[in-house]
């Protein structure tokens, strides 16, 4: 399969705090990876450095055969950005702008595309995750799980190579991290190509083709989903998988 | 004999007198808010940028505005200016420049403040949908910012105008002063005259303002979550 993305020995430091410490990665087109590990490990780092919301110390990121961090270009940069779509854990729709306001703009805007043409299509992607109904609401009207689907639409619509979920349901009540995960394994069914950072280790396992363990700033080890989880090979990843089946299933 | 002091009023030109009073005093706070709103936004959008020499600065200025009455800084401009360095300003003239000082520094703190309450993830999911800094600002960071601002604004706009009044301490002609004329002028006749004149003063500024600080209210329920 043909790579999308590249991450080459990268470096990361805030000030004189090392977060990531020599990183390489690469990423086939419709592969899944979910990346898990302890709460502070740099993870978020990683995937800001993905798409140049952060600028690294060393090593480089490349898309397709373009370098997109470090970039100086930032014409490049933002062109590049339109090719990854990026979800966060805190909400981020534009709360002054109606949910088909916030699925509409970019694509128009930025990709100047037709309107009407972008509407018919965010409609489509809004029916898909049960929210056409939403559509002249406001994002404060909406429940968490609610804003994370709109959010998941608002990076589809600009028809991305490859998205960057990072803990997409850790700020949501239980009730609902399913709604908004069985949209995500729904894209990987589909063959979307994404990195997904995530807490919650049956999803991983479910949806990813691979695992990654990162700690203390590093790859760790990784693997197919059920050798990871059955087998792990070194001692702190096993340590953190009982310790997250512990805090996951406390009875 | 039972009179409230109402009947003054219709004597003469006593209220022609009195709007034309009310008109002083309105036009010296719109001019002052019109000038402290331009000033304010530059200030704000300035300050805002986190420059430590631009914001040792503000606060100074700031804390100047908000520790003076406005009445002393009046005093100072009016009767400093005209009598120590020779300037002839106008009694006008003053009132305007010692509002527009006072109403920038509110207004920048406003300006700031509702800019730097716009949470970063707005800047960083805008950027990671790929648009432009101008983009940002335009569409996502701009419109957010005027939300926050206008019920403040009005705010502002409705404790600037309640506070001309001051105005009469140096002499123009103006609502207060006009009704303090008037309660002299007839104190004879009518020794209740100063009920009568100022509950009709009361109601002028209750006219001026009402409407704005409705709107304010009306704004604020539309726009604040
Ligand atoms: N803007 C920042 N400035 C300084 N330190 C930061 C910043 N963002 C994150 N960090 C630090 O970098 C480390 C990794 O953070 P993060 O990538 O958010 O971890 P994770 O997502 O795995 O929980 C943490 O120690 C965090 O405190
Ligand atoms: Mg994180």
């Amino acid at each position: 399969m043909e790579e999308i993305l590249r991450v080459e020995h990268l470096h990361k430091k805030y000030d004189d705090l090392g977060v990531l410490e020599d990183v390489s990665l690469s990423v086939h087109k419709g592969e899944v990876i979910a990346i898990i590990g302890p709460s502070g490990c740099g993870k978020s780092t990683f995937l800001r450095c993905l798409n140049g919301l952060e600028d690294i110390q060393d090593g480089r990121v490349i898309l397709h055969d373009e370098i997109i961090n470090p970039c100086d270009d930032v014409k490049k940069l933002q062109k590049s950005r339109e090719k990854i779509g990026m979800v966060f854990q805190s909400y981020d729709l534009f709360p002054h702008k109606t949910i088909l306001q916030n699925v509409t703009l970019a694509p128009v805007k930025v990709q100047k595309r037709d309107k009407a043409e972008v509407e018919a299509e965010a409609m489509e992607l809004l029916t898909r995750v049960g929210l056409e109904s939403k559509k002249y609401n406001y994002p404060r009207q909406l429940s968490g799980g609610q804003k994370q689907r709109v959010a998941i639409v608002r990076a589809l619509i600009m028809h991305p190579e490859i998205l960057l979920l990072d803990e997409i349901t850790a700020a949501l009540d239980t009730e609902m991290v399913r709604e908004v995960l069985e949209v995500v394994l729904s894209l990987a069914r589909e063959g979307r190509t994404m990195i997904i950072v995530t807490h919650e280790l049956q999803f991983a396992r479910a949806v990813a083709d691979r695992v990654i363990f990162m700690d203390g700033g590093n790859i760790v080890e990784e693997g197919a989903p059920d050798e990871f989880f059955d087998h792990p090979r070194t001692e702190r990843t096993r340590k953190f998988l009982d310790n997250e089946r512990f805090t996951v299933q406390p009875s | 004999m039972g009179s409230l002091g109402f009947e003054v009023l219709f004597k003469g030109t006593n209220m022609l007198r009195l709007l034309e009073g009310l008109g002083v005093a309105l036009k010296i706070s719109l001019v002052s808010v019109l000038i402290s709103i331009v000033l304010g936004i530059a200030f704000g959008m300035l300050v805002s940028m986190k420059k430590p020499a631009v914001n040792a600065v503000f606060n100074v200025y700031l804390e100047i505005v908000r520790i003076m009455p406005q009445m002393v800084l009046l005093f100072i401009v009016y009767f400093g200016t005209t009598k120590s360095l020779g300037l002839n300003l106008s009694a006008e003239a003053a009132s305007i420049i010692v509002f527009s000082f006072w109403g920038t520094a509110e207004m920048t703190d406003l300006v700031r403040s509702a800019i730097i309450s716009i949470p970063v993830i707005q800047y960083e999911s805008s950027a990671a949908l790929g648009m432009s800094r101008l983009q940002t600002q335009l569409y996502i960071i701009i419109p957010q910012t005027i939300r926050r601002l206008i019920p403040l604004s009005i705010n502002l706009i409705t404790r600037m105008i309640k506070t001309t009044s001051l105005v009469m301490m140096i002499g123009i002609v103006e609502v207060l002063k006009v009704g303090q004329q008037i309660i002299e002028a007839n104190r004879k006749s009518s020794p209740n005259a100063a009920f009568g004149v100022f509950a009709t003063v009361f109601l002028l500024y209750f006219i001026a303002c009402w409407p704005i600080s409705q709107l304010s209210k009306y704004l604020e329920n539309k726009w604040v979550k």
